[in-house]
């Protein structure tokens, strides 16, 4: 096992330390190598790092991933209370970093807000507001994002016991203050504030706009979202590592697969350990029928949502077909909990290559089927092209990700930026295209699921007949039952494992892969014990939904519509 | 128009059935009975989709498994419209209020199935946001266990409630209905 050396600097974090004595806050920042080159950043230094960090030609780190906090108080060494990580990327250069804010007021620490700098922090920053009580002063919108408004305490700080529920009335919902002044435009008898949702058929899980019309343009809207705040990250504090599976499942429920290979990713890079070739192999075929299926939900429900029913009988049909394939390798249809840290449950049955060989001959036909009553239709292109555009600077502002920002223009594409696996092997393209419309989100998306045929088939071809699915560290994979039963050593660990968990080594590390929706990341906290001390789930719907209410400005009600359906927004996934 | 126009051939349903025994055009029946056969055969269900058994409701309505079988498959997305309240997912604490108001606006006589464990229990999320169940705040007739549950198990689900309809049983009250009553007693 290694352990994640905090001194030794990497030669990324190196040629940020250079780039740094350029700028005007050079010698105040404290740079560490650790998976990812960090900055170490006191509040008042922030904004101004923001700016460099986006700015300078050498930085350009314009792509917004993720803004949480983290609560120190049972942590050991000597660290402030609380620290806010921020997660940037860099587009042109293709490159992760990190900026660590260190809050040393213990009750209610406050810091500058950067929504000036990268819109897309807006969310994020109201959601560390909700689960921590950090305080962005110049904020646009402080309010809870998450948890109703009636909620006492900010919910993931350590002191904050993980059952303790407060009664929520309907009164206590919020109401946007400009959404209770009716008459904002007195004497303009066609302004009017109408309430979607939370539950609509339109909204696909529960989701809430209220939005201002004027005749039938939107001037004005805001979404509420929260409804189904599972509270994901305090349970994965309470649970150990294996036990978090299935909650990483119900996070995107549509793709169920690849939430867990994105987790067990993070503990298996902190543990320093490697699955075997056959167990990879399971796991990029399962996770790209994964991402066939979640494609097909968003386009059959996009299609229900403009009008055209057929559309979702056939391709609803090929995910009852991957369905079989997914209970014959796991038992479950849709929330598989197939993955383990260091590889999968249990091995594919004996005939997974000649099913999987079959679905492919099937799925084809059903997007043809599609396709051709998609594509030269009037009313289907009418409601989807030009409509919902997102330009490319936007998508990059607005911290976009996966098939939204690939539909914009830029071919970012976790599988082929950083590919994990075996997807540096394979042959397959990054759909892209400009429009940045509702009918290009389609087309990629359509495209993107004959890339992931493409992908499977050429995992199939190198399939191996035989071999182990699981890593050998039985500290870490449960030995198998004859051994266990038979033989002292292998009973021990297969004690140790079930009743302690898995040790990771103390550290942090982030992970990311490409979800259904876009860059899925796991950062992992360790303390060395069986669960992890912090886990943050950087869901891909987050940054999209929050430019919903911006992309809808000056169209109808009609587009939005169309546009919430392209944005494919899973609730699970949206609100943890 | 024709000056002579042709009876038509009187249709074969209209007149008395050809080999009926005399006088056995009628039959005798409870009036409860013949409504519980007419309304289990007709539910309009509501469905409450918030997670991921909303997926799983989806593919209970889709042609592979098919509700329509069972008359269930005019979904209404208005209360109003609903008689069969399907709460398919996680129930929050802040989608309750709001799943309350629902449920007091369909007609009677109304019906709900509780889809999956977290809409029966809370599930394995004893967390500070999830409700410990819908029956908290709304009467329960069916639970379907399951995480989710299969489509089968829905199908089972909403054949009891179809016997428990045609047998008259009343639905029983929510659970902080139950424990005020008994506060007040």
């Amino acid at each position: 096992m290694t352990v994640v050396a905090d001194t030794a600097l990497s030669p990324a974090a190196e040629k940020l330390q250079e780039r740094l004595a350029r700028s005007p806050l050079a010698g105040r920042i404290e740079v560490f190598g650790l998976d990812l080159p960090t900055l170490e950043v006191a509040p008042a230094e922030w904004p101004a790092l923001a700016l460099f960090l986006r700015d300078d030609p050498e930085c350009r780190y314009d792509l917004f991933v993720d803004l949480f906090g983290v609560d120190n108080l049972r942590r050991r060494g000597p660290r402030p209370r609380f620290e806010i990580v921020v997660h940037l990327h860099s587009l042109p250069r293709n490159e992760h970093m990190r900026v660590r804010i260190r809050l040393e007021s213990p009750d209610r620490p406050s810091l500058p807000t950067v929504t000036g700098v990268y819109p897309a922090a807006e969310w994020f920053e109201r959601e560390a507001y909700d689960l921590y009580g950090f305080d962005f002063t110049g904020h646009p919108n402080l309010h809870r994002i998450l948890c109703h408004d009636a909620f006492v305490g900010h919910a993931l700080r350590k002191d904050y016991p993980p059952g303790q529920r407060w009664f929520c009335a309907e009164e206590d919902l919020r109401i946007p203050e400009w959404a209770k002044d009716t008459d904002e435009r007195a004497g303009h008898f066609e302004t009017q504030t109408v309430s979607i949702g939370p539950s609509h058929p339109a909204t696909h899980g529960i989701i809430h706009l209220i939005a201002r019309l004027d005749g039938e343009r939107i001037v004005r809207a805001e979404t509420m979202i929260g409804y189904l705040h599972r509270c994901f990250e305090k349970m994965s504090e309470t649970h150990y590592w294996n036990q978090i599976v299935p909650y990483c499942d119900r996070l995107n429920y549509v793709s169920a697969m690849i939430n867990g290979v994105g987790f067990v990713r993070t503990a298996e890079r902190m543990l320093g350990i490697e699955v075997p070739p056959k167990g990879q192999l399971v796991r990029t075929i399962l996770s790209e029928f994964s991402r066939i299926m979640d494609h097909c939900v968003c386009i059959g429900a996009n299609l229900v949502d403009i009008g055209a029913l057929t559309n979702f009988t056939y391709l609803y049909q090929n995910r009852e077909q991957i369905y079989d394939l997914l209970e014959a390798c796991c038992g479950a249809r849709l929330t598989v909990s197939y993955v383990r840290v260091g590889g999968l449950a249990i091995d594919v049955p004996d005939d997974f290559v000649p099913r999987s060989r079959r679905l492919l001959e099937t799925i084809p036909g059903f997007l043809a089927d599609v396709e051709k009553l998609v594509y030269g239709n009037r009313i289907v292109r009418n409601r989807l092209s030009g409509t919902g555009v997102v330009t490319r600077d936007q998508a990059v502002a607005w911290g976009m990700t996966g098939p939204m920002l690939r539909a914009s223009g830029v071919p970012y594409d976790v599988r082929r930026e950083r590919p994990y696996d075996f997807y540096d092997k394979f042959d397959w393209d990054v759909p892209v295209s400009r429009d940045g419309d509702n009918f290009a989100r389609y087309m990629v998306r359509m495209e993107e699921m004959r890339q992931s045929m493409k992908i499977i088939r050429q995992a199939l071809d190198i399939f191996p007949s035989s071999g182990p699915v699981n890593s050998d560290d039985w500290r870490v994979v449960l030995p198998p039952k004859d051994a266990v039963y038979h033989d002292m050593e292998s009973l021990i660990y297969h004690f140790k494992l079930v009743m302690e968990g898995i040790r990771v080594p103390a550290g942090e590390r982030y992970e990311w892969i490409e979800g259904g929706n876009g860059e899925l990341g796991f950062y992992a906290v360790s303390d060395g014990l069986g669960g992890p001390y912090r886990l943050r789930c950087r869901g891909p719907c987050f940054p999209n939904m929050a430019a919903f209410e911006k992309i809808i400005l000056g169209g109808t009600v009609s587009d939005a519509v169309a546009t919430l359906g392209t944005l494919n927004i899973i609730a699970g996934e949206l609100d943890r | 128009m024709s000056k002579d126009p042709k009876p038509l051939p009187a249709h074969p349903s209209s007149g008395p059935p050809a080999h009926a025994p005399s006088g056995a055009d009628f039959f005798v029946t409870r009036l409860e009975a013949l409504v519980g056969w007419a309304r289990k055969n007709s539910l309009w269900p509501f469905p409450f989709a918030t997670a991921c058994c909303g997926i799983e409701f989806m593919s209970v309505a889709a042609p592979h498994y098919d509700i329509s079988r069972f008359g269930s498959e005019v979904m209404r997305f208005s209360p109003r419209q609903a008689d069969l309240l399907i709460v398919a997912g996680t129930v929050t604490d802040k989608i309750a209020p709001v799943l309350r108001r629902i449920y007091d606006q369909m007609p009677e006589p109304k019906w709900v199935v509780s889809m999956g464990v977290c809409a029966s229990s809370g599930g394995f999320y004893r967390a500070y946001h999830v409700t410990q169940g819908i029956d908290e705040i709304i009467p329960v007739d069916v639970y379907v266990p399951g995480c989710p549950p299969t489509p089968e198990e829905l199908i089972y689900a909403i054949m009891m409630l179809q016997e428990k309809i045609a047998s008259g049983e009343k639905s029983r009250d929510s659970r902080s209905a139950r424990f005020a009553a008994e506060q007040t007693s």
